[in-house]
């Protein structure tokens, strides 16, 4: 995949104190699984998105440490309590060092 | 001599090692995890430590038809309050190249131990999945999934 990967994220914009929300988050990556042979017979080298982090106001809330067998455009949900206002910040850590973020603002009323 | 009764035992034994014989034949070149490498991984993790049943509800498919894309949801029991809560859940699977599959850490922020994603699977396998509880508890859950279509790409 030539393109750059582009998060995706679903928070609710807002929630009551006290309140469930389920966060959904999609990110477009090939996952190579450094299992794969190319036509010519090579191994084609591991490169996955080896870390997903979600922080809340800058304290990690919910942390996904993910191996090859993680499908392709990986897919992760989770829950958040809700409790005061602020920002997520979401991170994607891959094997080539690069970082993929994105934040998303809760409001709580 | 009642040769009725000695027939079937014959055929069924030839039968039998035609099956091995093809089943070896046709095995996977690559080298695949095992139960054995689960319980490596887990005893890395944590020991001996006693396993318990219950509190976690591991759902996944019963047949996958594609294994590349197998959906896998993981809801743990637990009040997730600062003194007692889901720390860590690892998921692991007995039948792919490599036996791990996921790690999660928790906090009693999430309100609820429960996470969802998809793997990949290739070949009809155990899925094994172990929460570790904030008081050092340790329960296991254990599934079969039937995989139509290995998800190795290999």
């Amino acid at each position: 995949m030539a393109t750059k990967p582009t998060p995706r994220v679903r928070v609710p914009a807002t929630a009551k104190p006290g309140e469930l929300i389920e966060i959904k988050t999609l990110i477009s990556h090939e996952m190579e699984s450094g299992q794969r042979k190319d036509s010519a017979g090579k191994i084609v080298p591991r490169k996955i998105i080896n870390k997903f982090t979600a922080a809340f106001n800058g304290k990690t809330v919910f942390e996904a440490d993910w191996n090859p067998a993680i499908s392709a455009n990986p897919y992760q949900s989770f829950f958040y309590k809700a409790s005061e206002s602020g920002e997520f910040t979401f991170t994607w850590k891959d094997d080539d060092g690069s970082d993929y973020t994105a934040t998303n603002k809760l409001t709580v009323a | 001599m009642n040769f009725k009764q000695v027939e079937p035992t014959r055929r069924e034994a030839l039968t039998l090692a035609a099956v091995a014989g093809l089943a070896a034949f046709l095995a996977p070149k690559m080298l695949l995890a095992d139960e054995a490498a689960v319980a490596a991984e887990i005893k890395k993790l944590y020991g001996d430590k006693k396993m318990e049943s219950g509190k976690i509800k591991l759902d996944v498919p019963e047949i996958a038809e594609n294994g590349l894309v197998v959906p896998i949801n993981i809801d743990v029991e637990s009040p997730m309050t600062d003194s007692d809560y889901v720390k860590a859940v690892h998921v692991f699977a007995d039948g792919n190249p490599l036996p791990g599959v996921v790690s999660y850490r928790f906090t009693p922020a999430c309100g609820k131990a429960s996470a969802s994603t998809r793997m990949r699977l290739a070949q009809t396998q155990n899925i094994v999945c172990i929460a570790e509880m904030s008081n050092g508890n340790l329960h296991m859950a254990k599934s079969n999934v039937k995989v139509t279509i290995g998800g190795c790409g290999g």
